[in-house]
């Protein structure tokens, strides 16, 4: 088993605390009854930019698992499994193209944008419907309808998100080489 | 907030196995009823998960919400499948026996309404079953039970940091939404879609910052404790198995090798009254 550093354990707790929280109680109502607008991908795509891929895939898969449950209907595997998904590929893409997360300028804004969309489209159009027909065996149509409208809003939410989000850490963070000698 | 996951404390044998192999015989048992169509056994699990329940002794009324909740989403689910797909009961089975003729492409087959029974009896065999482990496990219990049963106690211990900080990071957005709204920024249905959703970001930017030096404090406590030095690591709540652990474990077992020996005597996952 490879070694995790305690600092991405205790970021993959919280990440997954606050998963939960922003997926079970911070709920805006969409225009689409029955649906509500998942913040909690944006979050999810920014902490898999700081903390990697694993601990991307481990709070997406914990944080859904524990909404899941506490809804009570028991574990829809296939979302859970495409939430993982996501915060690797995100966590990944954002290693691959050197994203670094304290300054973003416009043009890591730019990729962080597309890496998040193509992880989006990855997930709800590929990732779980597969995993619905294997385990559940539900028509093709429905699945792609609903992983349309998923990915679609969930995408449109993580742009907004966690685009400013981003903008806020960077914010927050000192860049390396901001000291000057006096 | 700290009955968050609905634990219900009371006295009966499912309350006394360990929660390790409660965890085992949910996962098993799932598998058992995701693995196949064979309606037979599904409504036999069915059967099965209502008298454990009874065994329990968790009340309806304890669980009502969460019933009505999750019956709705299996109702709206079967609906979403009629209306998207109202003939894929016919291409699974492969026959066609028209029942009654609607509109249009909406034609109802006995074909489809099996498919649909089968469908239903898959949420009513497993969703039981999980409010039983819901209810009758203790949170703090849970994260022990994940190593347990082969989870690295690494992975374990992110569970029970989540199942932990839960209640602190509610708490920390009903402040920061608090403050924010006293500031003026509008959350309700007044304010147009997008602009809630920037709204929205107001809240979330000192939460997640906030949470992320939480992070750092946490981190730095863990390691001075030398946290992730050993190969294992002990539990407190942990508990041996005893002899109704290990049954309700090969029980368990045992539907799963039922529902896999059936999808290969029959040679597919569906179990078909039509040919």
């Amino acid at each position: 088993m490879k070694k995790f550093s305690v600092k991405t354990i205790v970021a993959i707790g919280i990440g997954a605390a606050l998963f939960f929280v922003l997926g079970r109680f911070v709920s805006i109502p969409s225009p689409v009854p029955n649906t509500t607008i998942n913040l909690q991908y944006g979050l999810l795509a920014f902490m898999s930019v700081v903390y990697g891929p694993v601990a991307g895939a481990l709070i997406g898969l914990i944080g859904h698992a524990l909404i899941d449950f506490s809804w009570g209907w028991g574990i829809w595997w296939s979302w859970v499994i495409a939430s993982a998904v996501y915060g690797a590929l995100v966590g990944l893409s954002a290693k691959v193209f050197k994203m670094q997360e304290n300054e973003l300028g416009k043009k890591g804004l730019i990729k962080f944008n597309i890496a998040q969309v193509v992880g989006h489209i990855i997930c709800w159009g590929v990732v779980a419907p597969v995993l619905d027909i294997v385990i559940y065996s539900e028509p093709l149509e429905k699945l792609f309808a609903q992983g349309l409208f998923a990915g679609i809003s969930n995408a449109v939410t993580t742009a907004i998100v966690g685009t400013l989000l981003c903008i806020a850490y960077a914010a927050a963070k000192p860049k390396a080489g901001s000291l000057t000698k006096e | 907030m700290t009955n968050l996951f609905n634990y219900i404390e009371r006295s009966s044998p499912i309350h006394r196995m360990t929660g390790a192999a409660k965890l085992a015989c949910l996962l098993l048992w799932s598998f058992a009823a995701m693995s196949g169509f064979h309606t037979l056994l599904l409504a036999a699990l069915t059967v099965a998960a209502v008298v454990l329940f009874r065994i329990s002794r968790i009340r309806v009324k304890d669980i009502s919400f969460m019933l009505g909740f999750t019956f709705t989403f299996m109702i709206v689910n079967n609906l979403l499948i009629y209306l998207i797909s109202p003939e894929h009961g016919v291409s699974i089975y492969g026959s066609r026996t028209v029942l009654l003729e609607l509109f249009g492409p909406y034609v109802i087959t006995a074909e489809q309404l099996f498919y649909h029974l089968n469908v239903a009896l898959k949420y009513t065999c497993t969703i039981p079953i999980v409010l039983l482990f819901i209810c009758t496990t203790d949170p703090s219990e849970f994260a022990a039970s994940l190593n347990r049963i082969g989870v690295s106690y690494r992975i374990s211990y992110a569970v029970a940091l989540a199942l932990r900080y839960i209640p602190d990071v509610q708490r920390a957005y009903t402040e920061i939404a608090n403050a924010q709204q006293a500031r003026g920024v509008e959350m309700s249905k007044k304010a147009s879609l997008i602009e809630r959703l920037k709204n929205v970001s107001a809240i979330l930017i000192p939460l997640i910052l906030s949470s992320m030096e939480r992070i750092d404090t946490i981190s730095n406590a863990m390691e001075l404790r030398g946290f992730g030095k050993n190969k294992k690591r002990s539990w407190y709540s942990a508990r041996p198995f005893g002899a109704w652990d290990w049954i309700s474990m090969a029980v368990c077992g045992a539907l799963v090798v039922l529902s896999l020996v059936l999808t290969a005597l029959n040679g597919s996952r569906f179990f078909n009254p039509f040919v």
